[in-house]
């Protein structure tokens, strides 16, 4: 298996808050992979180590085998990285950005750049002040791809667009998967988004990693049980991840399965996102009670 | 009995391509997959039993080409290794063959369409069976929860056995 991005014990502190501690990750390459988890979970801070922005307080990280801090330069020539606030220089045009990438980058494609840009109709000699949020995207998504890497890290890629042009980049994202198979690391709190494109999902909470796995193989193997309310231990066969009880009603998130009966209970599957908030909130609820 | 999810509009096209190769007809067929992302039903699957469906009811006959996973990536922004995923079970299962730089098509082998002379007489006595569950006081309700107990004795073994 090629390896992508490793990690084991990651370990980040910015003076008393510990942003990641102990983060053990293993993450395929040519994969879509779905970063999720509450606001302050360390993904922000996981992607920013991976570029070598951030030195770890401890442990260990390897990117495409190599360590981001201190083999930053020959790391940055096959990773794409588009920062949350997608950075542009406000002043630049799209053809003064596009020419910055050129200059800086030893591997860079600029006819490629270029014809991303155009099929895009966003005008060369605007400047980027002048762009909608949408467009804004694309020109720092074209920024990260016109080095053709081998690895795009994004981090919250479409916060902030309307819903048209979020599916926009979405596709135009997906499109670049089905052309150059680049690796795909994003984290993304539309979880909604997760589904419909990552293969591969990790949750991430309080700075450590509470499930990575195969995004399919998740939605297949939980299931949401609801009926009557009973007492003391569940029947239910496999591991209860979250239990809500209403007066006369339970129900369960349930890793397993479990079969319909004539009492009421009924069994449907769980989507992505009533999992990942399954798990969110059963963490929450294991602090003292 | 409810709509079955995963409808699919299928239009098939007669190509005449090159007609200097005299008897090469390229058949093209266009179905479009949709995305139900509140089923809990993983997309590979969905696109799984679209095909299926479609195979199923005669809009997709054999020869018939699929969409190549750049199309349906352009049309529902979904991984594209999904779609690849789904063509691969498809093709596990016998639906489809795959011919490397060409595409995906129906196989020739797949299942035929649903015989109108089989299903006509199941519908009806569907039919009268609802009819009496409504005669009994049954809501919509109570009739779907009831045939999904009796979907789930019936299939669960088939699928115990599968998985």
């Amino acid at each position: 298996m090629n390896t992508v991005l490793e990690t084991s014990g990651l370990t980040k502190r910015y003076g008393r808050t510990d942003a990641l501690r102990g983060c053990d990750l293993l993450l395929a390459g040519g994969k879509v992979t779905g970063l999720v988890g509450p606001n302050g979970a360390g993904k922000t801070t996981l992607l920013q180590i991976a570029v070598g922005l951030h030195r770890p307080t401890a442990g260990r990280i390897r990117v495409l085998g190599l360590d981001p801090w201190r083999e930053g330069v020959a790391l940055l020539s096959r990773v794409g990285f588009v920062a949350q606030d997608r950075p542009l220089h406000p002043g630049f045009t799209v053809a003064e950005t596009l020419e910055i990438g050129r200059r800086l980058n030893p591997r860079w494609d600029h006819a490629y750049a270029l014809a991303r840009v155009k099929h895009f109709g966003l005008p060369l000699d605007r400047p980027v002040r002048s762009l909608s949020t949408g467009q804004r995207a694309q020109v720092a998504l074209t920024l990260a791809l016109g080095k053709r890497p081998e690895v795009l890290l994004l981090d919250e890629p479409v916060a902030n667009l309307d819903p048209v042009a979020r599916l926009e980049l979405l596709e135009e994202l997906m499109g670049v998967v089905a052309e150059d198979g680049p690796s795909v690391i994003l984290s993304s709190n539309v979880l909604a988004d997760v589904e419909r494109v990552c293969e591969h999902v990790v949750i991430l909470i309080d700075g450590r990693v509470r499930i990575s796995g195969d995004a399919d193989e998740l939605v297949r193997s939980h299931v949401l049980v609801s009926g009557p309310r009973r007492s003391g231990k569940d029947p239910a066969d496999g591991e209860v991840i979250e239990v809500r009880h209403a007066d006369r009603q339970t129900t369960l998130l349930l890793r397993g399965h479990a079969a319909p009966s004539e009492d009421g209970t009924e069994v449907r599957p769980a989507t992505l996102e009533e999992i990942v908030v399954g798990y969110l909130r059963s963490e929450r609820e294991e602090v003292p009670q | 009995m409810a709509v079955p999810r995963g409808q699919l509009t299928a239009a098939t096209a007669d190509l005449t391509a090159f007609p200097y190769f005299t008897s090469v007809v390229v058949k093209v067929a266009t179905i479009r997959f949709r995305l139900d992302q509140a089923s809990g039903v993983p997309t590979y699957l969905q696109l799984v039993q679209q095909t299926k469906h479609a195979v199923r009811y005669g809009m997709l006959r054999p020869g018939d080409r699929l969409p190549t996973a750049r199309e349906v990536v352009l049309d529902l922004a979904i991984n594209p290794n999904t779609v690849l995923k789904a063509y691969r079970e498809l093709e596990r299962e016998g639906f489809v063959y795959s011919r490397p730089g060409a595409g995906t098509f129906v196989a020739d082998d797949a299942p035929a369409p649903l015989a109108r002379s089989v299903h006509q007489p199941l519908r009806r006595s569907l039919d009268r069976w609802l009819a009496g569950a409504h005669a009994a006081g049954l809501d919509r309700e109570s009739v779907v929860a009831l045939i999904t107990l009796a979907l789930n004795d019936a299939f669960s073994e088939k699928e115990a056995a599968r998985a």
